[in-house]
């Protein structure tokens, strides 16, 4: 795999090629979270794209810093709001602790919910309006709590996992795959959520200029260390020149190229270091006697509940941890894009395909999951040019004006779906355990 | 008057709307609970199944066009269902036997069959783009209104037009068509009523001589029938456009679901209950209020109860509320 990666660097530039590995990195922490809840213990979780979402938000709500106009604006009314929401959850806890199990009772928490729902609504929108107004070109949302970035990697955790909470505590007694379907739901209603609230995330104006861990590119080209350090690494090729203007000239042209190269660089150690954390404590977890809980609950449910395991209470738990897994890898996708773009979470590319991922990889095996994510992110990208050339290659014999032809290489972009079904098809079929199946050493 | 006029703005904001949406998710919805019921998984691939048949029929649409054919009034497209039927069929009985035979002679769990089917979603979109592209696809001909707004306004003299688009009114009358000629044979005939016998119990109804093959070839003959009429169906209504038809996926699951899972019935009342709420809950009643209230009461705002962009939200919101309180849904399906 390494390989292959260097291969892009080598053939195509080294930019594209560590865009490539850090996404791979990326995807590789969104599949183990995946694999913690599918291979560890069985549970289908279709609304990874919600988590991931979740995780880019609360990159935005840390490292953004507050808009101090839109809090004098509206902020009074969006506490309000969130007061009243808990005084709901309150009332509503009340009442289900108070009172026996009827009819009387249920209805009355869905008047309690709806009339709640009503009152908030309009008791914040003059605020939410208030703050849409506040310069609606650049801000337009509350902000965030200006903090540095990388805090948020560990907040995104805790929103996914906190989302993971009421999600499991409401649809984890489902069949597998109803699960499966409330699950891919619920991530919608997410979605919608984030895309349309406004005053929280901007919704889908996007939020752009994020702060970074990485310094940026235009510093670095001004710094004297690193243009020396640039000069050293291509003296070779710089001492060949002998026109000194010229020599300038391709100085500055490899500081450019090495400017970004080096940041790309510093993200990919940084999501290096979350890979290796990660992996060292799911592979502990893996052969823990919590471990071995795990999978015993999962091959025999009825079984491990006889020997006096909590079945719910561990579905929950793996549901949360793996969700929150998951919550980083989005923090991390937003950390190192820059911007947070509420319209291009898809179930396609946040779910399905890290589906895939886990698939392809091996359900249950730690590094089946980073396999995975590297494989199929690799082809994800690559699909592309693989199959321009397949195209090239069989259509050789005919005239480029060949309307078919033509077509062919028109949808291009499209194999990679055909490539992804085909290969997850074929893997099921073959290989249904994965690359790397689970290996579960008995001692 | 004016309780006329407010009538008629419900019936041409709401009422219309909502009924043509909920016959073609209906549609989708008993495509969804009859591989439910018989094949026993949830199929992922639903949209874009509909886009594959949708697209089948937007090819022999063009190629009627280019021939000169026509229905007159009528859009060419209805003619070009048929041959688009038959190819979405061929195309779902190649994927039944390279992919789904399989793993049901193997006897795989509802899950894998589902991971089974995300593949053929991955695959049918990619063919579709492929084929046909992703853009966004107008393939109407014919007449567009049967009745105007403006013409409706003049001939009743009220100040609320009555607008009735020619494809709504196919789009309900092919349903109703549809959907009782699909009862009769799932209540009266021989291969219907075996179908059922085999949805309830698989054991018992092989003992008693059902032929499996025969049953799984009967549901997947259906299930094209269904898919390319309800997806030729909305892409003549709205407009064809791949990735619409992924999306539409969901509220398909959810009113299958709300209807519950497995019963052709409900599932076909879950696609109006879906329909419906989406489309009540994120009306704005600021019109209506006006015309049946006297003037000082009139209300300021826009009375809307959830801005529209929560539209798919309201649909998954009411699917969570069934799952969670009756997960046989409203008219008992498959208890899970």
């Amino acid at each position: 795999m390494m390989v292959l990666i260097l291969m892009v660097g080598i053939f195509q530039s080294w930019n594209i090629a560590l865009s490539i590995f850090n996404l791979c990195l990326i995807s590789a922490v969104m599949t183990m979270g995946a694999n913690i809840q599918w291979g560890y213990a069985g549970l289908i979780n279709f609304g990874i794209m919600g988590y991931t979402a979740l995780g880019g938000l609360a990159a935005v709500l840390i490292s953004v810093d507050p808009v101090q106009e839109a809090w004098r604006a509206g902020g009074f009314d969006i506490l309000m709001s969130l007061w009243l929401i808990v005084v709901m959850v309150l009332v509503i806890r009340f009442v289900l602790k108070r009172f026996e199990k009827s009819k009387i009772r249920t209805y009355s928490i869905a008047a309690i919910i709806i009339s709640g729902i009503l009152l908030i609504r309009f008791s914040s929108e003059p605020g939410i309006e208030a703050i849409e107004a506040v310069d609606p070109a650049k801000t337009g949302f509350l902000g965030g709590f200006g903090l540095p970035i990388i805090f948020s990697w560990i907040v995104g955790a805790l929103f996914a996992g906190g989302l993971a909470f009421i999600v499991g505590k409401v649809a984890l007694g489902l069949r597998a795959d109803y699960l499966a379907i409330a699950t891919l739901l619920i991530s919608e209603i997410v979605i919608a959520i984030i895309k349309h609230e406004d005053w929280l995330t901007r919704g889908v104006k996007n939020v752009i200029g994020l702060k970074r861990p990485a310094p940026y590119e235009v510093d670095l080209q001004t710094t004297d260390w690193f243009i020396n350090l640039v000069e050293k690494f291509n003296s070779g090729k710089l001492s060949v020149i002998e026109n000194l203007a010229d020599k300038q000239a391709a100085l500055n042209q490899l500081v450019i190229e090495g400017s970004s190269v080096f940041v790309k660089l510093c993200y990919s150690g940084l999501f290096l270091v979350v890979v290796i954390i990660l992996l060292i404590l799911t592979q502990k977890a893996l052969y823990s006697p919590w471990g071995r809980m795990m999978r015993a609950i999962r091959d025999n449910e009825e079984a491990a509940n006889a020997m006096g395991k909590n079945v719910v209470k561990q579905h929950l738990l793996i549901f949360i941890l793996g969700s929150a897994i998951v919550g980083i890898a989005g923090a991390m996708l937003v950390t190192q894009d820059g911007l947070f773009t509420p319209g291009s979470y898809r179930p396609m590319r946040y779910t399905f395909l890290i589906w895939v991922m886990v698939i392809v990889g091996g359900s249950g095996n730690n590094f089946g999951a980073i396999l995975g994510g590297f494989v199929v992110w690799f082809l994800w990208i690559e699909a592309a040019p693989i199959s321009l050339f397949l195209i090239n290659f069989f259509t050789a014999g005919i005239p480029e004006t060949n309307a078919l032809k033509a077509h062919l290489i028109e949808s291009v972009p499209y194999f990679r779906f055909l490539m992804m079904g085909l290969g997850l098809l074929f893997i099921m079929r073959y290989r249904p355990k994965g690359i790397l199946p689970e290996k579960i050493e008995i001692k | 008057m004016d309780f006329v006029n407010a009538i008629i703005l419900l019936l041409n904001y709401i009422f219309i709307p909502a009924l043509t949406y909920g016959s073609q998710l209906a549609l989708g919805a008993i495509f969804v609970t009859l591989i439910y019921g018989i094949l026993r998984f949830a199929n992922f691939a639903t949209g874009d199944m509909m886009s594959f048949g949708t697209m089948a029929t937007i090819l022999f649409t063009w190629y009627f066009q280019s021939l000169g054919v026509s229905l007159g009034v009528l859009p060419t497209a209805l003619l070009a269902i048929p041959f688009g039927i038959i190819f979405m069929i061929l195309y779902m009985l190649l994927i039944d036997k390279f992919v789904f035979k399989y793993y049901r002679h193997q006897k795989s769990p509802p899950v894998q069959f589902a991971m089974v089917s995300i593949g053929v979603m991955f695959v049918t979109q990619a063919v579709v783009r492929i084929i046909i592209g992703p853009a966004d696809r107008r393939f109407f001909d014919g007449e567009k209104f049967i009745i105007k707004a403006r013409e409706f306004k003049e001939i009743t003299g009220l100040n609320e037009g009555l607008a009735l688009k020619s494809t709504q009114v196919i789009t309900i009358f092919v349903t109703i068509v549809l959907v009782s000629l699909l009862f009769w044979f799932l209540n009266r005939t021989k291969t219907g009523k075996s179908m059922k016998a085999y949805s309830d119990n698989e054991d018992l109804a092989l003992l008693s001589g059902i032929d499996p093959k025969k049953i799984v070839l009967v549901t997947w003959v259906i299930a094209g029938i269904l898919a390319t009429i309800g997806g030729a169906l909305y892409g003549l209504d709205k407009s064809f456009k791949p990735f619409t038809y992924f999306n539409n996926m969901l509220p398909i699951f959810a009113a299958a679901i709300v209807g519950g899972i497995g019963n052709p019935f409900g599932a076909f009342l879950g696609g109006y209950v879906i329909a419906f709420s989406e489309i009540l809950l994120t009306y704005a009643y600021k019109k209506f209020f006006m015309y049946i209230l006297p003037e000082s009461m009139e209300p300021n705002s826009l009375v809307q109860l959830l801005s529209t962009d929560y539209k798919f939200a309201v649909s998954f919101s009411i699917l969570v509320i069934v799952l969670i309180y009756r997960p046989s849904g409203i008219f008992k399906g498959k208890v899970l």
